[in-house]
């Protein structure tokens, strides 16, 4: 029945992109805009949070942490409001995560503080006795690539329309513009809610250590 | 399919692939040990400081054993077995000999490329497709070419008619294709910013719940077009072939063919029920997710049917055993996700062990063990080498079959426990666990998996210890062996 389509492998591999193209398709199009409308009042990430977001993605915290609270009451008991599409509307990438090997996080910023991050981050068990999570004391030594966040909020501006202001600009001068005005004053109000001296240290020096990034975003994730 | 023992086929290539199967496959499942100890076992985080913890070692254990160990072993299969199905050698085409050389030498840059940037946690962060943009365009390059080798073989093949694992590897070369280039499409940051942070860095066209769909789409087809449709091709052949069988039944394969490219593609959403996608994307995946058994189990029970009246094989030959009960896994695994895929079930499976221990079912059951028998099938044919130990080979059968066992039936009942644990309410409808209690209570299981792993991974090392030894010291063959691969 289809053996002349198996002696002519270029029509075969048509038929093939064809049949499995068409799936996508109807499933991704249809929605496409409406799901990429942000939800009332989403204000963009501050580029420090940018850096923490991607401070999350390297250590890859999504592979234990998920962001999607489901519309169940055990969920919503849990974690607070279920996630909202539009809530989402700023992420690239999307982090939802796909294993809950610990909580989630979408809405972490309402129920833990800044002290209580710079305890876990560096000792797990010191806070919950249980926890099978890694200490990221690296967070504490690395410093964050601001610039790199920076980068990205002018190329999310520029290219994709995130309502950022006249502040993220390309090149060289606005980012050191913007990090002296408004990154650096953005950490400082961190590190006052921290205990270590030589993590507030290295952020009066202008250097953001990882761990401060990292708290701005969790705070965000509200 | 009758013998060829007139034709001579060209085997470097073929060689060089079922080489970096053995170290892939080596490497990722030890890694795979060593981040199932971390759960149970959180102080193994701290053995290589930064570089050691869980977060940063799971997505190089996906990556290695998906794209080094899976995609070495469809390739080495790839160009063996297309050659004689064609019945055309690559050395009959000096561009081909030169296009299948440059394709394997740029994936193994690339492969050590992945695992340096993955390490230093430069990552895209989507699931199996970590890859920075620089590394995307270079794995774009190697698909061209291996698809250029695929349709110049095809284009001076002497045989007109393409045999079924022909259908499945060209479905495997589009889908990937397709579903690669649009999960990666991002802007890297450098180029549109005047020049500012990381030239690594890159930012996803698209946001939220579109990047979940677009990369669900990829994850969920990256399983359909990486673990079934190449692993099925593989089976197609090598099934046959070392049996002396003829496949039971020419419609069912094409039944199966054709049921699978039709409907895998639209329950990619079931990755997201309960999420914030559409609700009728959701409802949608869920039902195809079912009619996939259809076509899923259509391919297993031809397999299972073409061994009808040689059963006894089954007890006489290892590579059958692997085949038939990679088969079953096969089945397994494609009734699991199904089940996994109904919302009621999914809203308590997801997010929990389930999920890997499913994974698990597929992978160490159903392409591992595809991937051993078509490698130790080889062999002999491409070393011109009896296998060195065949009781080496039942031994490994036999522990690597318990370490899944041990996997996934932890992994079950880990991930109903801590599903039902976070459900779980007081007569006043408060929630009973805190969520530390919901972990505490899987370190048993964390152990029995552990132990699993530890036991497929000792497999793995016998293997590479008899494939070895088979190509370098195994006793010489005068003829290629017609069926039954020969072994000591």
């Amino acid at each position: 029945m289809f053996h002349w389509l198996e002696k002519n492998p270029f029509l075969f591999a048509v038929v093939v992109f064809l049949v499995i193209a068409f799936a996508g398709i109807v499933t991704i199009l249809p929605n496409f805009a409406q799901s990429a409308q942000p939800i009332k009042g989403l204000k963009p990430y501050t580029v420090l949070e940018l850096a923490g977001k991607e401070v999350y993605k390297k250590d890859n915290c999504l592979s234990c942490h998920s962001q999607l609270i489901r519309p169940f009451k055990s969920e919503t008991d849990r974690y607070g409001q279920y996630s909202l599409s539009g809530e989402y509307a700023y992420d690239r990438p999307f982090l939802w995560g796909s294993k809950r090997t610990g909580p989630d996080l979408h809405r972490v910023g309402n129920y833990r503080t800044t002290d209580w991050h710079e305890n876990h981050m560096w000792d797990p068990k010191s806070v919950v006795p249980d926890s099978i999570m890694p200490a990221y004391k690296h967070h504490f030594t690395n410093i964050a690539d601001i610039e790199t966040a920076y980068a990205e909020a002018v190329v999310v501006k520029n290219v994709f329309n995130t309502p950022y202001g006249d502040e993220i600009a390309e090149g060289k001068d606005a980012y050191n513009k913007h990090f002296d005005a408004t990154i650096l004053p953005e950490a400082k109000k961190i590190t006052a809610n921290m205990k270590k001296a030589d993590i507030k240290a290295m952020v009066e020096a202008g250097n953001i250590p990882e761990i401060v990034a990292l708290i701005a975003y969790m705070n965000r994730l509200k | 399919m009758q013998s060829n023992a007139a034709m001579e086929y060209d085997y470097s290539i073929v060689k060089l692939f079922m080489w970096t199967t053995v170290i892939f496959g080596f490497v990722g499942m030890l890694i795979g040990v060593l981040i199932a100890a971390q759960l149970a076992y959180p102080e193994l985080n701290y053995l290589l400081g930064e570089y050691g913890t869980f977060s940063r070692l799971r997505p190089l254990h996906t990556n290695v054993v998906v794209y080094g160990f899976t995609l070495s072993a469809v390739w080495a299969s790839f160009y063996y077995s297309a050659q004689r199905v064609l019945k055309v050698s690559i050395a009959e085409s000096k561009f081909l000999m030169i296009l299948t050389k440059v394709h394997f030498y740029l994936y193994f840059v690339a492969a050590a490329a992945l695992v340096v940037t993955l390490l230093m946690g430069i990552t895209a962060s989507k699931e199996y497709a970590q890859m920075e943009w620089p590394l995307d365009i270079v794995i774009v390059l190697i698909w061209v070419i291996w698809g250029v080798a695929m349709f110049g073989l095809i284009g001076i093949r002497r045989e007109k008619s393409l045999y079924i694992s022909m259908w499945y590897y060209i479905a495997c070369f589009l889908g990937v294709a397709m579903l690669y280039l649009f999960n990666n499409m991002a802007v890297p940051t450098y180029f549109f910013s005047g020049g500012l942070g990381s030239i690594m860095h890159s930012v996803s066209m698209y946001a939220g719940t579109n990047d979940a769909m677009v990369q669900w789409w990829w994850g969920h087809n990256a399983v359909a077009f990486v673990f079934t449709v190449p692993i099925i091709a593989m089976i197609y052949y090598f099934l046959p072939k070392e049996s002396g069988q003829a496949v039971y039944s020419y419609k069912l394969s094409l039944l199966s063919f054709w049921g699978l490219m039709c409907v895998y593609l639209w329950a990619g959403g079931h990755h997201l029920l309960w999420s914030t996608v559409p609700d009728w994307v959701q409802t949608m995946a869920s039902i195809f997710s079912v009619i996939l058994i259809l076509p899923s189990w259509g391919s297993a029970i031809n397999m299972l049917l073409t061994m009808k009246g040689e059963w006894n094989q089954l007890t006489e030959n290892p590579l059958i055993k692997l085949m038939v009960l990679a088969s079953t896994f096969y089945m397994l695994s494609t009734l699991e996700g199904p089940i996994q895929a109904v919302k009621s079930v999914n809203a308590i499976a997801h997010f929990t062990d389930w999920i890997p221990g499913h994974v698990h079912d597929g992978v160490l059951g159903w392409v591992g063990f595809m991937a051993f028998a078509a490698v130790m099938h080889m062999a002999p044919r491409v070393f011109k080498r009896e296998i060195y130990s065949k009781s080496l080979l039942d031994a490994q059968f036999w522990v690597q079959t318990i370490g899944i066992v041990l996997y996934f039936a932890s992994m079950w009942i880990a991930g109903i426990t801590q599903g039902m644990m976070w459900r779980a309410v007081d007569e006043y409808g408060n929630l009973m666990y805190s969520f530390i209690d919901t972990v505490s209570v899987l370190h048993p299981y964390y152990v029995i998996r552990t132990l699993g792993g530890l036991l497929y991974f000792v497999g793995m090392v016998m293997f590479a210890y008899n494939f070895y030894k088979t190509a370098t010291s195994g006793r010489k063959l005068e003829t290629e062996p017609q069926f039954k691969s020969p072994m000591a």
